[in-house]
Order: C-alpha cells, then sequence, then structure tokens
C-alpha cells in the first residue's frame, strides 16, 4: 500500500493513537449469544475456540497418560489389559500430535495474534478460517467414533503390514486424521497469504515480529507436508478396505515404502510442532528483557533454514529399517546439520538477556524453563542422530524421553508461555502472578521426575510400548509414574486460576508488559476490529530505545472504517514518553 | 454484525479486512495458488508410489498398460485441454463484462468435464467386465503376471482422485454459473472465475502428466 | 563420571559395544558440559540483569558477527566429528566378517524361532558359542518386528517376505535379553528371549543333541519341557486358565465348534494341524494369531506334546 518507495514517495499524515486502556466495547461483547460464536469469522474468536478445543484434548490426552504410567507402577498387569493400554497409548500419542500439539500455537494462538501483529483487521480468507476449525472438529468427532467403535491400537505412527491387518477401527481413525489435515493446511494457506498481503503501512520484512517469521515458516511446512500424510492415510484406508496392496508384501507392496511416506510428512511435522514455540520465545524473551533482540535475521532465517532442511531428514527415523546403509548416511548428516540453525536461536536468546532489564513474570519463567529443557531435548537428538547409536537406542525409552523434552518440555512450555503472555490481549484481565509461579515450578519438577529416568531405563535397554516389562526397570517406572501425577496438579493448577482470572481477574490495560510489539498498542480486550485506526510502522517491534509513543501511530483521517463522523480522542503531540 | 464493507468508497464485493479491490483480489490468487501447491503434494505421493513400483516391476508396466486404450485417453487429453481454453475464455468474458459469454463458456467447460467423466466411466466398466478391479477383488487372467493388480491399484487410484478432483471441479463451475446468472460478476470483480480456472489448469496438467504415465508406455 | 555413564548403559558384553559406549560417553559429557554452561548463563542472566527500575535503559545490541560465527562454526564441528565416529561405527555393525556363524531367526507374532545349520531349532532361547562372530539373517512370518539385545547393542527390524541381518561376537557367557522392538499386537511385550552365550564345547553339544529325543523320560514329560521351551503356554494355559488362545487342559477329546470350519472331536490329526496350519480352524470367541511352527516342531515333537495333552484333564 502507501509506503515510502524509492522513486514514488506518498506522504502520510499519521498521528499517534492511544489505546482505550478500559474498554466498554470489544471482540468478545462485540456480538452477542452462542449462535455468533458458531457463526463468527472473527480470527479472535476462532482462535478462541481452538484454544478451548486444544485444552479439551490436552486434558484428554493427559489423563490417558496418566492411566498408562498408572499401569506401568507393576512389571506386569496392574489394572488393565494388554489390549486396552496398547489402544491407549496410541490414542495419547495421536491425541496429542494431531489435536493439541499440531494446531496449538498456529492455529490458537496463531489465529488471534498474526492479524493484530501485522496490523491487520483479520486473516485474509476468515471464512476460510471457520471452516478449518469445523473441519478440526469434524476430524475430532471421527476420531472419537474410532475410540469407541473398536479402539485403535497401531501406535500413532499406524506401521503396516500391521495397521493393514488388526481389527481395530484403523479405517475410521486414518478417515478423522485425513480430514484433520486439511485444517491444518488452510490454516497454512490464510497465514501464508495474510502475512504477505495484509501487513500494515509501512511493515516492511526486516519490521515483521519473529512470531510471524515463526509463522510464516510453519505454514510452509504445514502446506508442503500435510498433503503427503492425506495421500499416505488415503493409501492405508485402501489397503484396508480394497486390499490395494501398496504397503503389503503379501500383495506385493513395500512395508518399508509405508514408512517413508509417513515419515516424509511426519518429521516435518514435529517442525510444525515446534517452530511456532520459537516464535512465541523470541517475543516472550524480548519483552521482558525490555531489549532488542539479538540476532535478528539469525532467528528469521533460522526458522526458514529449519523448514528446508526438515524436509531432507526423516530417514533418521528408519534407521533399523532395513533403508540402505547410504540413504541412512546421509539423513544421519543432514540431522545433524538441522541442529545447527536451533542451537543459533538459543544463543540468540540468551545474549537477548545479556545486559537486559529482565522481569522476572510468568512468562519469562516458561521461557527459561523453555531454554533448559528444550536444549536438553536437543541434545538427546543429536545423541539419536548419531547412527551406531541410535542402533541402540531406537524403539526404546531414550526416544520417549527425547521427544517429551522437545514436545512438551519445549513446545508446551513455550505454549504456556504464549497463553501467559497473551493472555491479557486476549481477555483484558490478569491472573495470580504467586499461583502461576507455583505452578510453573511444579510442572519444571514434575516433567524432569518423569522423563529424566526414561533416558536412563531407554539407555539400559527398556522398549517403548511396553505393557509389561523386566524387574530391573520397575524403580524407574515407578519414579516417573509418581512425576506424573505432580505434573498432573501443575496443569490443574493452571486450569483453576486462568479460569479465576476470567472470572475475577484484576483488570489488565493495554500492555502490561510494556512491549513495543503492534498487538500491544491497542485495548485489552482487542477492539472487533482489531484497530481503532490503520496502524503505520516506522520501527522494528523490538526497538526498546525508541519511545512508546512511536509505536502507537496510524493514518491521521482513516478510523479503520469506525467513528464515522464522530471525533476520536488522539494525541497530536510528539512528546517524549516514559517506556 | 453490521456491515462495514458498505464503508464509503469502497465497491460493494471487498471485504471489510481488505483495503481495495486489488489487494483482494492478489490475496484471493495467491491463496489458490498455496493451495494448488498442496494438491501438487497430494497427488505427488501417488507419482512417488508410481515410480517405486514401476522401478520393481517395468516389465508389468509395460504388459498392463496396453489394457488401457490409449484412443479414448488421448480424447480425454483432448476434451481436458479444450475445457482449459474454454475456462480460459470464460474469465476473458469476465473481464470484457461479457457476462453472457462467461455463461456461455462456462457451460461449454461443464459440458467438457463431463464427456470427461462419461468416457472415463465406460472405460472403467469395461476394465470391470474383465474382472480388471482394484486390489484383492482383481480377478483378471489376461496378464501373464503375478503382481498384475499392482498396476491397476494405481492406475484406479491415480485416475479415480483425478475424477473426484473434476468432479469437484464441474460443482464448482456450476456454482459460478448460478451465481454469473444472479449478477454477482463483472468487470470489477470476477475473482471466483479466477481462481476456479487455476483450480481447473491444475485439473487439466495433471492429467497431462497421468495420461503419458499410464497409457504411452506399452 | 564412568560409573555414572556406565550405569546408563547395560553391560557391554560383544565386540563392537564398547564403540557405542564410547561415542555414547562421548555425547553424554559434552552435552552435559554446554548444558550446564548455558543453564548457568540462564541463571546468572537472570539475576545479574534483573530489573532495577521502570527507567531502565538497556543498550541496542542487534547482532555480532565475530561471536555469531563462533557458535555456529564450533557446533558444526562438534556434531561432524558426531556424525563421522556414528557412521563408522555404524558400517562395522552391518558389515559382518565373512567366516560369521549364520544362524537363521524368524519373528513371528508372538515369538522367535532360531534355526540353526543341522536342522536343530530353538525357540525364544538363542544358543551361541563365545569368542565367534554370529551372523544372523532374519524375517518374519507376519508383521514387522525388530530384534534387540541390549547387551550386544545390536537392533535390526524383521519384514515379511524379506530377509535382514544383523552381525555381532559376543565376548562373555551368559544370557543377554533379546527383545522386540517394534510393536506388533496385543503381546508384543511378551516378546522377548534370552542370548544364551556359551563355550564353542558346549554349544557343539548342544547342536548335536539339539532335536535328539531323550529316551530315559517319558513322552508327555518330554511334550511338556516341550511346551514350554516353544513358547505355547504364552498363550494357552495348562489348567485352564484363559489366555489369547484356549487352555490345553480338557482338550483332548472334546468336541470343538470353529469359525470357520466344521466342529471336529479334537484328536491327533487335530493337534497337529493346529500346530502346523494354526489357523486352519481357529476356535469360537478366539482371534485368529496363532503363529504357525511349520518347520520349527518335528513330528516326534508334535507326538510328544500329543502325548503331554492328553494327560491334561
Amino acid at each position: 500500500m502507501a509506503t515510502a518507495e524509492a522513486s514514488n514517495i506518498k506522504r502520510l499524515q499519521v498521528k499517534r493513537f492511544k489505546p482505550d486502556e478500559s474498554p466498554k466495547e470489544h471482540y468478545l461483547n462485540a456480538e452477542k449469544g452462542l449462535w455468533s460464536w458458531l457463526t463468527t469469522v472473527d480470527h479472535k474468536r476462532i482462535g478462541l475456540m481452538y484454544l478451548g478445543s486444544i485444552a479439551l484434548f490436552f486434558l484428554i490426552g493427559g489423563i490417558l497418560a496418566l492411566v498408562l504410567r498408572t499401569e506401568l507402577l507393576t512389571p506386569t498387569r496392574s489394572f488393565i489389559e494388554a489390549d486396552t493400554y496398547n489402544q491407549i497409548f496410541t490414542l495419547h500419542g495421536a491425541i496429542m500430535i494431531f489435536f493439541f500439539l499440531v494446531p496449538s500455537v498456529p492455529a490458537a494462538l496463531g489465529n488471534f495474534i498474526l492479524p493484530l501483529q501485522l496490523g491487520a483487521k483479520d486473516v485474509a480468507f476468515p471464512r476460510l478460517n471457520l471452516a478449518s476449525f469445523y473441519i478440526y472438529t469434524i476430524g475430532a468427532i471421527f476420531t472419537l467414533i474410532a475410540i469407541f467403535t473398536g479402539g485403535i491400537d497401531t501406535g500413532w505412527t499406524f506401521y503396516t503390514p500391521y495397521s493393514a491387518e488388526t481389527s481395530t477401527n484403523v479405517m475410521m481413525m486414518t478417515l478423522g486424521i485425513f480430514i484433520l489435515g486439511f485444517s491444518s493446511i488452510l490454516t497454512g494457506v490464510n497465514f501464508i497469504v495474510t502475512i504477505h498481503k495484509m501487513r500494515a503501512p509501512g511493515l516492511t520484512w526486516n519490521k515483521l515480529p519473529l512470531n510471524i517469521w515463526a509463522l510464516y515458516a510453519t505454514s510452509i511446512i504445514q502446506v508442503l507436508a500435510t498433503p503427503v500424510l492425506a495421500i499416505t492415510v488415503l493409501l492405508l484406508a485402501m489397503e484396508r478396505a480394497l486390499g490395494i496392496g501398496i504397503f503389503d508384501p503379501a500383495l506385493g507392496g513395500d512395508p518399508v515404502l509405508y514408512q517413508h511416506f509417513f515419515w516424509f510428512y511426519s518429521h516435518p511435522a514435529v517442525y510444525i510442532m515446534i517452530v511456532p514455540g520459537f516464535g512465541v520465545i523470541s517475543e516472550v524473551i524480548s519483552t521482558f528483557s525490555r531489549k532488542t533482540i539479538f540476532g535478528y535475521w539469525a532467528i528469521a532465517l533460522s526458522s526458514l533454514a529449519i523448514a528446508f532442511i526438515g524436509f531432507l531428514v526423516w530417514g533418521h527415523h528408519m534407521f533399523t529399517a532395513g533403508q540402505s546403509s547410504l540413504a541412512s548416511m546421509v539423513f544421519s548428516f543432514l540431522t545433524f546439520l538441522v541442529g545447527i540453525p536451533t542451537g543459533i536461536k538459543i544463543f540468540n536468546w540468551l545474549a537477548t538477556m545479556y545486559k537486559g532489564s529482565i522481569d522476572m513474570k510468568t512468562p519469562m519463567l516458561y521461557a527459561m524453563v523453555f531454554l533448559f529443557l528444550f536444549t536438553i531435548g536437543g541434545f538427546t537428538g543429536i545423541m539419536l542422530g548419531a547412527l551406531v547409536v541410535d542402533i541402540h537406542l531406537h524403539d526404546t525409552y531414550y526416544v520417549v524421553a527425547h521427544f517429551h523434552y522437545v514436545m512438551m518440555g519445549g513446545m508446551v512450555m513455550a505454549f504456556l508461555a504464549g497463553i501467559h503472555y497473551w493472555w491479557p490481549k486476549m481477555f483484558g484481565k490478569m491472573y495470580s502472578e504467586f499461583w502461576a509461579k507455583i505452578a510453573c515450578g511444579i510442572i519444571f519438577v514434575g516433567f524432569n521426575m518423569t522423563f529424566l529416568p526414561q533416558f536412563i531405563m531407554g539407555a539400559q535397554g527398556m522398549p517403548r510400548r511396553y505393557y509389561n516389562y523386566i524387574d530391573q526397570f520397575q524403580p524407574f517406572h515407578q519414579f516417573s509414574t509418581m512425576g506424573s501425577y505432580v505434573l498432573g496438579v501443575g496443569f490443574l493448577i493452571i486450569a483453576a486460576y486462568l479460569i479465576h482470572s476470567l472470572l475475577r481477574g484484576k483488570e489488565a490495560g493495554s500492555n502490561p508488559w510494556g512491549s513495543r510489539a503492534l498487538e500491544w498498542q491497542t485495548s485489552s480486550p482487542a477492539p472487533h476490529h482489531n484497530f481503532e485506526h490503520t496502524p503505520v510502522i516506522i520501527n522494528g517491534p523490538y526497538d526498546y530505545h525508541k519511545p512508546m509513543a512511536e509505536f502507537q501511530l496510524g493514518i491521521a483521517h482513516s478510523h479503520n472504517g469506525h467513528h464515522e463522523g464522530e471525533k476520536v480522542d488522539v494525541e497530536t503531540t510528539t512528546a517524549q514518553e516514559k517506556a | 454484525m453490521s456491515d462495514p464493507s458498505a464503508v464509503k468508497g469502497k465497491p460493494k464485493h471487498v471485504k471489510h479486512y481488505f483495503v481495495d479491490s486489488d489487494q483482494q483480489f492478489e490475496a484471493s490468487k495467491m491463496g489458490m495458488w498455496v493451495f494448488l501447491v498442496t494438491e501438487i503434494l497430494f497427488f505427488g505421493g501417488l507419482f512417488a508410489a508410481y515410480i517405486v513400483y514401476r522401478s520393481w516391476y517395468p516389465d508389468l508396466y509395460l504388459q498392463a498398460s496396453t489394457e488401457l486404450d490409449t484412443f479414448w485417453g488421448a480424447v480425454n487429453t483432448a476434451v481436458l485441454i479444450g475445457s482449459s481454453l474454454t475456462v480460459a475464455m470464460s474469465i476473458r468474458s469476465a473481464q470484457l463484462n461479457q457476462i453472457k459469454g462467461l455463461i456461455t463458456n462456462l457451460y461449454i467447460t461443464i459440458s467438457l468435464a463431463c464427456v470427461f467423466m462419461v468416457i472415463k466411466f465406460f472405460e472403467y466398466t469395461h476394465k470391470f467386465d474383465k474382472g480388471i478391479f482394484p486390489g484383492e477383488y482383481y480377478t483378471y487372467e489376461g496378464i501373464a503376471h503375478e503382481k498384475a493388480n499392482i498396476f491397476f491399484s494405481i492406475y484406479y487410484m491415480m485416475t479415480g482422485l483425478h475424477g473426484i478432483h473434476v468432479i469437484i471441479g464441474i460443482g464448482l463451475m456450476l456454482f459460478l454459473v448460478v451465481k454469473a446468472k444472479k449478477g454477482a460478476f463483472s468487470a470489477e470483480y470476477y475473482t471466483p472465475v479466477e481462481i476456479t480456472g487455476l483450480y481447473w489448469h491444475l485439473v487439466d496438467v495433471i492429467w497431462i502428466f497421468l495420461f503419458p504415465l499410464l497409457y504411452l508406455i506399452d | 563420571m564412568n560409573r555414572l555413564t556406565d550405569y546408563m548403559l547395560p553391560p557391554a558384553r560383544s565386540t563392537l559395544a564398547s564403540e557405542t559406549d564410547a561415542l555414547f560417553h562421548f555425547i553424554n559429557v559434552t552435552s552435559i558440559i554446554l548444558l550446564v554452561g548455558i543453564t548457568f548463563a540462564i541463571l546468572y542472566f537472570a539475576w545479574k540483569y534483573r530489573r532495577k527500575s521502570d527507567d531502565d535503559v538497556t543498550p541496542v545490541i542487534t547482532h555480532n558477527n565475530k561471536l555469531e560465527i563462533t557458535w555456529s562454526v564450533i557446533p558444526l564441528i562438534m556434531v561432524m566429528i558426531v556424525f563421522g565416529w556414528g557412521f563408522s561405527g555404524y558400517m562395522n555393525l552391518v558389515t559382518p566378517p565373512d567366516d560369521a556363524y549364520e544362524i537363521r531367526v524368524e519373528g513371528a507374532s508372538w515369538n522367535w524361532r532360531f534355526f540353526y545349520e543341522n536342522g536343530a531349532t530353538s525357540v525364544n532361547e538363542l544358543n551361541v558359542p563365545v569368542d565367534r562372530p554370529i551372523k544372523l539373517i532374519m524375517s518374519s512370518t507376519d508383521v514387522i518386528h525388530s530384534f534387540y539385545v541390549p547387551d550386544f547393542r545390536v537392533k535390526r527390524d524383521v519384514l515379511p517376505n524379506r530377509y535382514s541381518s544383523i552381525w555381532f561376537e559376543a565376548t562373555e557367557t551368559g544370557e543377554s535379553h533379546i527383545f522386540c522392538t517394534e510393536y506388533c499386537g496385543t503381546q508384543h511385550s511378551n516378546m522377548d528371549g534370552t542370548v544364551n552365550v556359551m563355550s564353542q564345547d558346549e554349544f557343539d553339544i548342544w547342536l548335536e543333541a539339539g532335536n535328539a529325543v531323550d529316551e530315559s523320560v517319558p513322552p508327555a514329560e518330554r511334550g511338556e519341557a516341550l511346551v514350554s521351551q516353544n513358547g505355547c503356554n504364552a498363550c494357552h494355559s495348562a489348567d485352564g486358565s484363559s489366555g489369547v488362545g484356549p487352555s490345553f487342559a480338557g482338550l483332548w477329546g472334546s468336541e470343538r465348534t470353529f469359525q470357520n470350519a466344521d466342529p471336529v472331536t479334537a484328536d491327533e490329526n487335530y493337534i497337529r494341524e493346529s500346530i502346523l496350519q494354526s489357523n486352519a480352524k481357529v476356535l469360537e470367541g478366539y482371534d485368529p494369531v496363532m503363529p504357525s511352527y511349520q518347520g520349527v516342531i518335528n513330528d516326534q515333537q508334535i507326538s510328544d506334546i500329543i502325548e503331554y495333552i492328553k494327560t491334561l484333564e
């Protein structure tokens, strides 16, 4: 639109628009009633609906995990049968990955915050956004049907030939995943177009928040990888229904081909699950250190590098599966390469803290926890990438511990950081800082109690997906189970004080954290159309050395379609203001 | 919700979250292009399966391909290419504000698409009569290769999935005809026609790959 | 430090185990050093640079080329070292010596069968001589399994309609666990076995005796031992309690009704068919999951098993 260009400088009259600290009208009360929520095309409401859904699935997946851990208190049967156990670990994985992690930051937090950070009124295709949500819901319903009509016990990876032959309800489940994939794809399409086409005036690519860069890289992965998952589960469904024989050796097919297809999606999928978390961490660390981010371009481009290289490493899940040594060598090599951009981010975040002005509020506390736990996850990933060691560790609890450290210790911590960071913007309320920190501490302790022993168990040879195990591993399992209960308590506390915040929380102002980012320059909760003016950007979002006034500029005579004919309270001076 | 697109200065078709008609048009086109990339990846999985099995059973492919009627496959190719031409012409008509021409060209495109599906229908039933079914229902004895059903499984999956996309395209274009008759399109606003055209071109391109890979290798 | 890392691994009982262990230790040690450094930085910065007042001014440090290149290049070099080390160890794992002693392995749901050069077989117990390279040639009768011996640091998926192989040389006599490490159904976690490493002499004796019949023991007793050795009792109880498969108690002479065949009275032919073509007649109320023992249990052994079953009321 109207930005300064080399030969064609267009002048815009801007003035400062201070956000309303106590708005009476905002997106939550702009329309009333259940129907207005079910038919909303407001990205913020859609984001909240996703948030509620993923919270529900996290609860279900978490309860399943507690059941599993309880069964594992004794080496043989504790209170459920083998078949039940096998179904539960399958569901735990499938629910946590497909219904919680993949949509968590992109669909829930991303939907809410992306247009706000871009200064746009909504995403490029709001109705498609709502459709994405309903597609997610339908996929979830299919999965629930699968659970109640035969269950499924193949592991979330659905390896053939077992998945083509088992009598459990693989069809329903794969159909559910197929449908769900479209939700992910359409969200990715929406985000890519919004980022390209709907930035506010002055918001050039070098001023984009790193959260946007992260969502951009994630959307690219979503768009390229998810269709391959779709065709994989479709082929699996055809194999079961028609005996197509693509993966069935008895019909001339190749079960290892299934693994190639599956992991070609599922490895990039793990980057879908973590890269948005990186974006959140960049925002939180910069805001709570009140310091400009260190290495902006390194962080931005490393997300794209991870997205690209991430498509080339899928074979590291298959070192024992029967691929050639040459293939294994190439995949191992590239796996190590993909770790480097990630490591760079960790160093950059630490460097951002250096000589900052650090306010250890809850989001920052979660970011610190993230740095620690994700680093452990990352190093154990290096361990698994080393070919000769992976032969020993593959399909043991070492792998289970590794991915829980990166997905839970990484992504879930980043997600919690994001929730606690943007909560005031979403609801206009604050939560109890005291209880939030207590919960964070409990979760940190519980998490390590649960998963640290699993590294040792796995290296000692304890296989994964095991209902029974040999006696020597019992102390580890028992300690791990205790830890899982502690974790559960931590999450219950979070639910409690967040609900309390909704009902009775202290009113938050527009910018309780003193951030320079654009979403904080509008009121809390956000207005129906995000901004009461068309924002104009002249600084990067981490320029803490610039006064707050310079981040609250908008086109002088446009009220973004609101208040036609009314007088709007604006400041016209540019006096220096305290941050 | 109030209709903020009725803001002074902005035409009715521009949604309120877009600044102007151009931005909306550019965004819609970009969205469709990104979606088409996902379709390419989607079919890509099937092409990968084709390649893997052809490398394992090259003789099977050469033999089995003789069962496919090259003549009708070529007719279908011409039909689809023609339909791509007519859909492009319908966009042209819209750009020139010739709504009657737009509707006519859409009808022709839909008819050609239906011809494609009819020919496919006869191809399939002809195979079914011989016992050429996908997967474990295959009973045809005419190909001297024990893994004959693999080629046809891939054939049915690829052409079947493609056929579903043709049917979806027909549905979309019928929808366009209905909207065009109601006067929704003009030289200022024909975005749905443009992006449906893009979709249709991809459906055509995919067939252009399928045809030689399946029909022309004997 | 070494005791800690030794604690993390099973005893190293093969010639190549120490290679895996050495790299494991190296990665652990370097990771812990880096982790300690990063943790220290997190805690120290959080304390040293805590906010003193709302008017704090922070320096504008956007990047530092030297630092960024250093902390990109050094980790890159380190991971390349780890890669090379891992790759060379892996090549040793997949390159058996030419003179390795071959044993065939079959993974079934849910036991392991081993076939030796002279036709001897064993189920769930892999007998091998010490200090000699052993090559296992493996395949599956049904779904993908994975053969894993933690003490030897070897693991390989076992596939239907295809052969895969691993090799190892055991360095001390004793027993080591075998685990299945690819999910294969209900009894996946019960699909374990034992590697019995013995001296070459003991092995030779065992191999000779292998499937020889011990005439001094009554057939029914031999049958009972066979039922245990071949893993039958993992699914079939002797006392009437329910399991994956029907109990042997009261089986002999009873009327059996099937899902996929006409009823028969349980006689010698029925038992023999059930062992060799296990899913030809599937009893009502059970799933067709029994693997066939064709080639694993010979005719003499089938007779002994039949005698044993006859004794179970």
